[in-house]
């Protein structure tokens, strides 16, 4: 496996927050580490991850959220901490 | 004023006695829609005897993962001018020092967007605007940006840093606070705007062990101003000290904590080996002594307020540290803190915390640092503690 461009790395990622959907919540280190994993530690690293992770916020298709921690969710969530 | 018809009987409790009173300032605004709910609703809370406040959700600035905290009325039927009542952290200069034009700027600004309501400053350093819509977050956003102030951090991320006066108005500062703390917070953008911790992370700089922002206790990187070499002393001024009434044995000599300062009737000497720079002496006689002039700073990291869990006090890291423009080792230094807690932290644990957890002796031989015999632990049992009860009881 070759290493990644950046937006394959973000299209990994918001499949991944995508599918655990209401199932659990993903803060960025959870992202990071699910990426090396999927990539393999020579492919992909801590700042390719941010990267990644940065232009999925930058473009809308995630957002952060706040539920007691900060977490990566797609923007159509609406939740509350009470 | 538009307060006459505002029912608010147990928050007007609140007014009575000497004291300044937040309903007081709140009911100074009260033409503000916002203002006037504010102080509604909390009148119900108080007779309720819960909040109506629900906190946490989706708001913030486009690419920012901090500096709103959303915030929502329980009750918005009720409380329809409070529906919506986001803070704001606005980023503080360093030493909160402002002009009075800044100062208009930011006021304006929050008048034009917000409920007018501010907090100078929160517990992290942060200006505090308090009520926002959701629809006024953005633009209230651009203008603080179009002014030059930013937002600060919230959540799992670097929160806003923040320093003593420093150089700018304190004559024992060994390094120079606000440069240092300017200089982090622009290095770690990133860091304070898109949360990747496992949980708050706070750096904290003073320019002296007088640790004015109460860094060790307060602060997951704790920056302390010290020196490595002798107090200077101005015999002269002792001397006047003397002579104006200050009992140089009973007020310096025997309150120094390590007892390393005897005086002969005429002139004071120091066995700077055993200085612990308490500070104590040169709080008493600022114009006879100072700091070395061999200035840098200590390193702590771990302390945190008693919210979740109890309070921790900062662990000594780096005994001495040359504080460079640039800082470059500082810098180095809270990267491979955030390496190591970044991967292995449990959600909501602070890096004080964490090395609990793991072990101070596993945290440094991850982050490569080797052990040393001034990485003490508890510097202080209690922060609220200080020297001279500790010397009363000794007493006793």
């Amino acid at each position: 496996m070759s290493t990644p461009e950046i937006e394959e790395v973000a299209e990994a990622m918001l499949e991944l927050v995508t599918v655990t959907k209401g199932k659990k919540n993903l803060k960025a280190m959870d992202l990071t580490k699910a990426m090396i994993e999927k990539f393999g530690d020579e492919n992909v690293d801590k700042k390719l991850c941010k990267k990644a992770i940065r232009s999925l916020i930058d473009s809308g298709r995630c957002v952060y959220s706040y539920f007691g921690g900060s977490y990566i969710t797609l923007p159509s969530e609406e939740t509350q901490e009470g | 004023m538009a307060t006459k018809d505002l029912k608010i009987p147990l928050l007007e409790e609140l007014e009575k006695g000497p004291w300044p009173s937040f309903v007081t300032e709140i009911k100074k605004s009260a033409d503000n829609p916002m203002a006037r709910d504010t102080l509604r609703q909390l009148e119900k809370s108080y007779e309720d005897k819960i909040s109506h406040w629900k906190h946490g959700g989706l708001v913030g600035v486009m690419g920012y993962g901090g500096g709103v905290i959303g915030r929502y009325s329980d009750s918005p039927e009720e409380f329809p001018e409070v529906k919506e009542f986001h803070t704001y952290r606005v980023n503080q200069p360093s030493g909160w020092f402002y002009n009075t034009e800044a100062l208009r700027t930011l006021c304006d600004i929050w008048e034009k967007h917000g409920s007018g309501l501010t907090n100078m400053h929160g517990s992290t350093g942060d200006m505090i605007f308090l009520g926002s819509t959701t629809e006024a977050i953005e633009p209230c956003f651009a203008d603080l940006t179009e002014a030059g102030f930013d937002l600060g951090g919230s959540g799992s991320d670097v929160r806003t840093p923040s320093c003593c006066v420093g150089p700018g108005r304190c004559e024992w500062a060994c390094y120079d606070t606000l440069d240092a703390c300017y200089d982090i917070t622009q290095e770690f953008q990133d860091e304070l705007h898109r949360p990747a911790f496992p949980y708050k992370f706070k750096f904290k700089f003073s320019g002296c062990p007088n640790d004015c922002v109460a860094s060790i206790a307060r602060s997951d990187m704790s920056v302390i101003g010290t020196w490595k070499d002798n107090i200077q002393i101005n015999q002269d001024e002792v001397a006047n000290y003397a002579k104006n009434g200050v009992d140089i044995e009973a007020e310096i000599c025997e309150l120094c904590p390590t007892k390393c300062i005897s005086w002969n009737g005429k002139t004071i000497s120091i066995d700077n080996s055993n200085c612990v720079k308490c500070m104590h002496c040169i709080n008493v006689m600022p114009k006879a002594l100072s700091p070395g002039k061999e200035r840098g700073a200590t390193i702590l990291i771990g302390a945190k307020a008693p919210i979740i869990g109890g309070a921790l006090l900062a662990t000594v890291f780096v005994p001495f540290l040359e504080m460079e423009e640039g800082y470059e080792d500082l810098k180095e230094l809270a990267e491979a803190l955030w390496d190591f807690w970044g991967e292995y932290g449990k959600n909501r644990e602070r890096i004080g915390e964490f090395i609990q957890r793991v072990g101070l002796a596993n945290f440094l031989d991850e982050i490569g640092l080797e052990p040393i015999p001034e990485m003490i632990a508890h510097p202080r049992t209690n922060p609220y503690i200080f020297f001279e009860d500790e010397l009363e009881e000794e007493d006793e």
